[in-house]
């Protein structure tokens, strides 16, 4: 059944068109993730869902209500999380928690079996100001504020940006064990790594959405065969690779470089050797299984071919 | 109701912990009162003079020590000749010279009568007015009486008396002055400061799609600013009357219900900043801008407004401080009820409910 629905939703800014024809649902119960890069209309897309902005066309129904028409009802059963942290940095975690907890009508004591999963870590610093907490304790109140009123509905705007790595662990077990108690969630991430995490994604860049389904039939669907080279002074390489005319696109990706043919040559070791100039075992190169990164870029290469092989 | 209630609580707890808006809402005020009462005034206390006496008769001697008694002038030196002047002048302590030319007691009695020459240093000119002014009353004043004493028959006195303000204290002037300056900085700066902080740190989002109704939010801003300004406009009334000695002539309830419909009025002015400001700096720049500089310049409470050119004039009868120091100064020093001020009164509550009305209409349920 589906929960969500997000309808052919276009917005624009003056000139810029932050959202095009943009069409997803989400189903009960499902942690779905929205992945790209910044600047590619995730927020925008969340402010249209939360009811604060007005979608220029298109149509979306959260539990059937419209948030344009029905924004009361859409804004009763949300629980959203703005990108910034909304908290108030003057007030103490508890102020803030129970600030909220009044706004929405509840208690803190009421809510605190709902929310005590999220806030038990942040407990001892419960008099702490809000503004004086790490990245990771600001994510996890800010969180309880928007569980605060039980919502079915939970609305995640990059909750993990400036987090470290092990709260964002902590973070996706936390959405995990609130997904199984049948809150459906949708969250937005520019990082592909945590899109494993997700029951399904989306993936969009310029206001576009590429393409929707699990992780792993995102994956199955990459159509090319992915290289990785592997060496020193890789980013000399990187340049030669992108001029070559039989590589279709190359882009680092951590310490290695993950490379797609137009036409894959004979024996890739021999060819690498001959572009480089350099002697046998200065580089590698080996096939490999694509990641959630490399169908990213793969089909954000198709979405802007000119620019694509320059930006990756 | 609980929910605003708890709304009104954050509010008051964002202003308790930030001692920078505690400065504001209470150090300013003192502080400008303080000023303008003790530094900023329009009176002469202890200027330096020098005297330049060639005549050093019975009649020079007497004017100059009535000059010198009056409490205005303190007698720097005597001097021997015109050549000094300037030297003394220079040396910047002394603020004028009083000439008595030759034989002054001898042709005091014949036509066409004598001459005494007021020398001022007129870098700073209006103090230089005002010292020549008060010497010239002093000296007028000694010759009336002495020529009283002796021969005229038929004299003409003009009785002066100043109304509501006897001895013309500028205090009269600034208490109410720097209450509508104040009232109306402080009730429109912050609250629009504190709702485009919301914008700034994104609770605004929250605040929004929460069940809280746009009057709530507006009327929780609205309240903690409420209180804390008529706590200011009452010390204000304090400190003026007890430092000062600024009287409260009229009823202290039509006063600060007046006072507390004007700062409605600044609050409501300072909501609808609020929701064409984005960012705090832009809040507190339009405040500034649109709010002090006219309310200093155009309210009549520094410059008069019958003296503006024509265009000021109506520009003036814009800012609602106008209104408001007419309104408190009948109250304060004439005893006046609202029969007198009932016009003021009606253009400040319309102002108002204009500001409030835009500031609904401006204020949006969603984010644009």
């Amino acid at each position: 059944m589906e929960f969500l629905e997000v309808i052919r939703v276009s917005r624009s800014f003056g000139p810029v068109n932050a959202l095009k024809e943009v069409s997803f649902s989400v189903n009960r119960g499902e942690l779905f993730g929205l992945i790209g890069p910044d600047g590619a209309g995730k927020t925008t897309l969340f402010r249209i869902i939360a009811s604060l902005f007005l979608p220029d066309e298109g149509k979306i129904l959260v539990k059937g209500y419209n948030v344009v028409k029905d924004y009361k009802q859409v804004r009763r059963i949300t629980g959203y999380m703005p990108g910034r942290f909304s908290l108030y940095h003057d007030l103490t975690v508890e102020e803030n928690l129970s600030f909220y907890a009044t706004v929405f009508g509840t208690t803190l004591k009421d809510s605190a079996a709902y929310i005590h999963r999220v806030y038990s870590p942040l407990k001892p610093f419960r008099k702490r100001l809000a503004g004086k907490l790490s990245g990771g304790m600001k994510q996890k109140l800010a969180l309880s504020c928007a569980l605060i009123h039980r919502p079915e509905f939970l609305l995640l705007d990059e909750p993990t940006t400036g987090v470290d790595a092990v709260s964002r662990k902590e973070f996706w077990e936390m959405l995990e064990e609130l997904r199984n108690m049948g809150v459906t969630i949708l969250v937005s991430t520019p990082y592909m790594d945590e899109a494993g995490q997700c029951d399904r994604v989306a993936l969009i860049d310029h206001g576009k959405l590429l393409q929707t389904g699990s992780p792993a039939e995102i994956v199955h669907n990459f159509s090319a065969k992915l290289y990785a080279i592997r060496g020193r002074n890789l980013y000399a390489l990187l340049g030669r690779l992108r001029m070559s005319p039989e590589v279709k696109y190359a882009f680092m990706f951590g310490r290695e470089i993950h490379l797609v043919f137009y036409r894959v040559p004979g024996r890739p070791a021999r060819w690498l050797e001959n572009l480089s100039g350099s002697p046998q075992g200065t580089f590698s190169i080996e096939p490999l299984d694509p990641g959630m990164e490399d169908c990213f870029v793969e089909l954000m290469g198709e979405n802007h071919p000119v620019d694509g092989k320059e930006n990756i | 109701m609980k929910r605003f209630l708890g709304f009104v609580w954050k509010e008051f707890l964002h202003i308790f912990r930030d001692y920078r808006t505690m400065l504001i809402l209470f150090g300013i005020p003192v502080a400008q009162i303080m000023l303008f009462g003790y530094v900023i005034t329009n009176e002469l206390k202890d200027i330096r003079i020098a005297v330049l006496d060639h005549s050093k008769d019975e009649v020079t001697r007497e004017i100059t020590r009535k000059i010198l008694s009056s409490g205005f002038f303190i007698l720097d030196r005597t001097l021997d000749s015109a050549g000094q002047m300037e030297e003394v002048f220079r040396e910047g302590k002394v603020k004028e010279v009083v000439v008595f030319p030759p034989g002054f007691a001898e042709n005091m009695q014949r036509l066409p009568g004598v001459d005494i020459q007021l020398i001022a240093d007129a870098s700073d000119a209006n103090t230089a007015q005002l010292v020549v002014n008060y010497t010239s009353a002093i000296i007028q004043n000694y010759l009336q009486n002495r020529i009283s004493e002796t021969s005229l028959p038929v004299k003409v006195n003009a009785g002066v008396r100043m109304f509501y303000n006897p001895s013309l204290k500028g205090v009269y002037m600034f208490v109410p002055g720097i209450m509508a300056m104040i009232l109306v900085l402080i009730s429109a700066l912050m609250t629009s400061v504190s709702i485009a902080r919301e914008k700034e740190f994104g609770t605004m989002e929250v605040l929004l799609v929460s069940p809280l109704r746009p009057s709530q939010i507006i009327l929780g801003k609205v309240t903690p600013y409420m209180a804390l300004s008529v706590i200011n406009a009452v010390s204000i009334i304090l400190l003026g009357n007890l430092v000062f000695g600024v009287p409260v002539q009229g009823s202290t309830v039509l006063l600060l219900a007046v006072s507390i419909l004007y700062i409605f009025l600044a609050l409501t002015i300072g909501i609808f900043i609020s929701t064409l400001a984005r960012t705090q700096q832009m809040a507190m720049f339009m405040s500034l801008f649109i709010m002090m500089l006219p309310t200093i310049l155009l309210s009549g409470f520094i410059f008069p407004i019958e003296n503006m050119p024509k265009i000021l004039q109506w520009f003036s009868a814009l800012m609602p401080p106008r209104w408001f120091i007419v309104v408190i100064k009948s109250i304060m020093l004439k005893a006046n009820g609202l029969l007198y001020v009932w016009k003021e009164v009606l253009i400040l509550a319309g102002m108002s409910l204009l500001f409030l009305v835009m500031s609904f209409v401006r204020f949006r349920v969603r984010l644009e």
